[in-house]
């Protein structure tokens, strides 16, 4: 990157996502100065909002491959029930952090294999496996929750969930770290353009020489990865593993990646984007209700953020040719 | 070995059936050093598997094939066998991400040549490469457009001249354009003429399939007339007038059919 010769124009979209999230940001200080105004609020976001972040990371990737997965939610609690029975069976937390990455690159696998090699469209395979990975967590929980609290005291647990400098939660330096990451796998990385043609040409991506499946499959692997990893923490942070976990985060993450001007199309994507949109739908919630909306009112609000971004991302595009 | 070492490409009675259909019988083809040769017929006459058959995708019923002097072994030929002995085809359907920049569709599928450790791109040295080919082996001089420009902000000549200079730019001897005119504007077609002529400056040798005179007469050096799968014609451009190449074609065109066609 030149310094002093930063083309604008190409950034149009992230600039304009920045201008809407401090556009809300100050709006939710006007409303309730009392909780905005004040850091706790922000230490709050830091410690939920890398969970929807980290798995939106994972899905911008597969949404730029050309494909979508709605499995992550099903993984996120798969793993992390491993994860709890192997700690609890044997008592070590490494070997249960290992089986639970061990799992999302099983399923990130499988879902590569009835996407690339049986040929079933990612949405329908995904909801398959959504459903049938969320049956075999009800199956083998028997519906059960465990809990955690052993862990506490234990180093992994701090370097994943505590706080830092006694303030900052760790996960969302973790979130920060993996952002930075997948932007130079997308953008820096041979993988990553290889990413990008698979979900802009895949055709053309194939007779120059890349191997599409192998391309796909590996995204999936790292969606897979990645769901696990905000399990774990998940589950770590609340000391507790459940089994409907992950439900509410397969809409959240969905709508902060295309808030974050990533494209459902392929081929296109912004990691920048994902990483402000998973603020954005990470804070609303806390500021309507702040504001003093009853928490009906989340829904309309969500709906109408996705619908204005969204629209925001394809005017400045458009006018960008 | 050939008789004639000096041939880039020699093939010899080609045959092609798929199934009962026969899409070649018996072409003889042959593609000189920093040559040019027109490849021309009618939809179906059998241009496109005879250069499938060159480029690797389709492995001939009968006959054999030389490049540079060297007898393929037609068992073990394939597309990046093709691409190693220097011949690339630039396709129809255009090999392009358009929503990708334009240093990184020159690259595409070779990201090795601008990797650094551990598979990181040099975006830097791909810039000034992507400059490089773009003015030194294409001649643009477009002010608008940049390595950084996305593809789909190209012209469509524009898109033809980037395909081919990727060929170019990766030593190919040989490229083929397939019908790389087909559906350009006239003042397009121009550039695309251009870059082919870039393509013979650059002594490398070029088979350009059209069914457009007009657009292969001007570049070409020599023309191979397919029909119905088999060679009617062949021709130097010094031997022979476009308006005369016209007529011969008509001339083809109005045979009457033998047996039953299909390809």
């Amino acid at each position: 990157m030149k310094v002093g010769r930063i083309d604008f124009g190409k950034y149009k979209v992230q600039i304009g996502l920045i201008a809407m999230f401090f556009a809300i940001l100050a709006l939710f200080m006007i409303t309730s100065p009392r909780v905005f105004l004040r850091p706790t609020i922000y230490f709050a976001f830091l410690s939920t909002v890398p969970f929807v972040g980290i798995m939106g990371l994972g899905l911008t990737l597969v949404l730029v491959s050309g494909e979508i997965d709605l499995s992550f939610p099903s993984v996120m609690a798969l793993s992390s029930f491993f994860c709890a029975v192997i700690f609890h069976t044997t008592g070590s937390l490494v070997l249960g952090i290992l089986v639970a990455f061990a799992v999302g690159i099983g399923i990130g696998t499988l879902n590569g294999i009835l996407i690339r090699k049986i040929g079933i469209p990612s949405i329908v395979a995904t909801i398959g496996m959504m459903f049938a990975i969320r049956g075999c967590v009800n199956i083998l929980s028997g519906g059960l929750g465990q809990s955690l609290v052993a862990l506490l005291g234990n180093p992994l647990h701090s370097a994943l969930v505590g706080k830092v400098g006694g303030k900052i939660p760790a996960q969302s330096l973790w979130f920060i770290g993996l952002a930075i990451f997948m932007w130079f796998i997308l953008f820096r990385h041979k993988f990553g353009s290889q990413v990008l043609f698979v979900g802009d040409n895949e055709d053309a991506a194939r007779m120059m020489g890349v191997k599409v499946d192998i391309v796909k499959t590996m995204v999936f692997i790292i969606m897979g990865v990645l769901a696990s990893f905000a399990g774990l923490i998940d589950s770590f942070r609340l000391l507790k593993w459940w089994p409907t976990m992950g439900e509410g985060f397969l809409m959240t993450t969905i709508a902060a990646v295309f808030v974050g001007g990533t494209s459902m199309f392929g081929g296109e994507g912004s990691i920048l984007g994902t990483f402000i949109g998973a603020f954005l739908i990470g804070s609303l919630e806390a500021g309507i209700v702040a504001a003093g909306l009853s928490g009906f009112w989340t829904q309309l609000i969500y709906g109408v953020l996705i619908v204005t971004a969204v629209t925001i991302h394809i005017l400045v595009k458009g006018r960008a040719g | 070995m050939s008789d004639n070492n000096n041939l880039l490409v020699e093939m010899k009675n080609i045959h092609k059936y798929f199934g009962k259909v026969v899409a070649l019988q018996g072409v003889d083809f042959e593609v000189g050093p920093n040559e040019v040769v027109g490849l021309i017929g009618d939809n179906g006459a059998g241009k496109s598997t005879l250069i499938k058959i060159l480029s690797g995708v389709y492995s001939p019923s009968k006959g054999e094939i030389y490049i540079k002097g060297q007898k393929i072994d037609l068992r073990h030929y394939s597309v990046e066998k093709a691409h190693e002995l220097g011949i690339e085809t630039v396709f129809q359907e255009q090999a392009l991400g358009v929503k990708q920049t334009i240093w990184r569709n020159l690259f595409l599928g070779r990201e090795k040549e601008i990797s650094g450790s551990f598979g990181f791109l040099n975006t830097e040295k791909a810039r000034k490469e992507t400059d490089r080919m773009m003015r030194e082996l294409l001649g643009f001089t477009g002010e608008g457009i940049s390595p950084d420009s996305p593809v789909r902000t190209l012209s469509g000549g524009e898109r033809q001249g980037i395909a081919i200079g990727r060929a170019m730019y990766f030593e190919a001897d040989l490229i083929i354009l397939d019908e790389p005119t087909r559906a350009l504007s006239v003042k397009e077609v121009s550039k695309v003429l251009d870059f082919i002529k870039k393509v013979k400056e650059a002594g490398k040798s070029c088979i350009y399939i059209s069914h457009t005179i007009a657009h292969v007469y001007s570049v070409s050096d020599r023309f191979v007339i397919l029909d119905r799968g088999q060679v009617v014609g062949r021709y130097k451009r010094k031997e022979i007038s476009e308006p005369e190449l016209n007529e011969v074609l008509i001339r083809i065109h109005e045979a009457p059919e033998f047996g039953s066609e299909s390809r």
